[in-house]
């Protein structure tokens, strides 16, 4: 499997514009399966992060109310590019994923 | 409306007069794209392989904006790894597609004159496993649906192009066979593929606009926004079966096949744009 995280990013001065798209299951924890009829355990993400060129510029707290493989998008100033921007979230079980790429 | 109700009652007449004397796969197609053409005067012909985005500006716009960053891209990377992958004699699925460099989904589903059936891109992925000691994947199932995902992705751009040979009278019969489904009215609310989607493409189905049948085909598997996963076009079936209130069919059933195989031939000269996205 790839990464689980994708990213596309477009400069337009020192605004950057970023997209992002998870695959993730969400799930709210309240559930059932259909066939059994036993709820499916919470499984979301908790904390979604940015940093460009190891500095901080979006942390997003997820909760269950966020839809599965969900699309995060925003934008920051201060970018040029070249700059190192790096993904990372975590879910409520630990499991943990990350990307880096380049701003251009 | 009233030119409406009348290009469809022309519609309805000019089939059951073809239906009484002769009506051949070409016939038909050239009256379903005239009916289309004379019901949307302003939508060029290529357009209706975006389904209801030809048709509805709204969601258009919306369907625009997840085009940007397409939901189904896991699918196609998926399904490009699968295909990569070889099977224990060292085959793959490249040496069952033949021409597969240039994509292969514009010519499914196929007749296959030595078996005497219609062959569905799903089957012909099965067909492919089991001839290299393969287990089938499961119609509907994560696998099957991102290679052929993958598979159309690679076909974009190619013209849809199904042909029904005229030489065998068992090809002619399985296309029949789907055009008697899409023309049957079913289910509890007694309604035809073509109820909603020759007669009323276009108008309100509940909050939504109903797509035209022409281009149906074009854009499977599709990533469901709804679902949050792919679903195939015999999947796409069942859901309209069951709104209809009837019992669905099995995937990949002898319906099912020889109504994708006669909307598909409908479709011809579309170019393929699948995977899609919808909500």
């Amino acid at each position: 499997m790839a990464s689980a995280i994708k990213v596309k990013t477009k400069l337009s001065g020192d605004i950057a514009e970023v997209k992002s798209l998870m695959l993730h299951p969400m799930e709210t924890g309240s559930r059932k399966d259909p066939d059994s009829g036993n709820v499916i355990p919470v499984h979301h993400i908790t904390q979604l992060v940015f940093t460009n060129n190891g500095k901080q510029v979006m942390v997003a707290n997820f909760s269950t109310a966020v839809s599965k493989n969900p699309y995060f998008s925003f934008s920051f100033s201060g970018a040029k590019a070249g700059d190192r921007l790096h993904v990372s979230w975590v879910d409520n079980l630990g499991e943990k994923a990350e990307l880096e790429t380049q701003l251009k | 409306m009233i030119k409406a109700i009348i290009t469809g009652l022309i519609f309805l007449f000019t089939l059951v007069v073809y239906q009484t004397t002769f009506a051949g796969p070409p016939e038909d197609r050239r009256a379903f794209v005239a009916y289309y053409e004379s019901r949307f005067p302003d939508i060029p012909f290529a357009e209706y392989a975006n389904g209801i985005y030809a048709i509805d500006r709204d969601a258009r716009d919306q369907w625009l904006e997840i085009e940007e960053f397409p939901p189904y891209e896991f699918a196609i990377e998926q399904g490009a790894d699968l295909w990569q992958e070889k099977f224990p004699d060292g085959k793959g699925y490249s040496d069952c597609f033949k021409d597969s460099a240039n994509g292969v989904r514009q010519a499914y589903p196929k007749f296959d004159p030595q078996t005497g059936e219609v062959i569905t891109l799903e089957r012909a992925i099965n067909l492919c496993r089991n001839e290299h000691g393969q287990k089938n994947l499961e119609f509907g199932n994560e696998q099957m649906l991102a290679l052929s995902a993958f598979m159309a992705f690679e076909s974009r751009g190619n013209s849809i192009n199904i042909e029904v040979p005229g030489d065998d009278p068992r090809a002619l019969a399985a296309y029949e066979q789907g055009k008697q489904f899409y023309y049957s009215k079913r289910g509890q609310l007694n309604l035809s593929c073509a109820d909603c989607h020759v007669v009323s493409a276009g108008q309100y189905v509940r909050a939504d606009h109903l797509s035209a049948g022409l281009g149906h085909p074009t854009h499977f598997p599709v990533y469901r926004s709804k679902f949050g996963s792919m679903l195939s076009l015999h999947q796409r079936f069942e859901g309209c079966i069951r709104d209809v209130r009837a019992k669905p069919f099995e995937l990949q059933s002898k319906e099912y096949t020889t109504l994708e195989y006669f909307l598909t031939y409908m479709s011809n000269g579309l170019e393929v744009n699948g995977p899609g996205a919808r909500k």
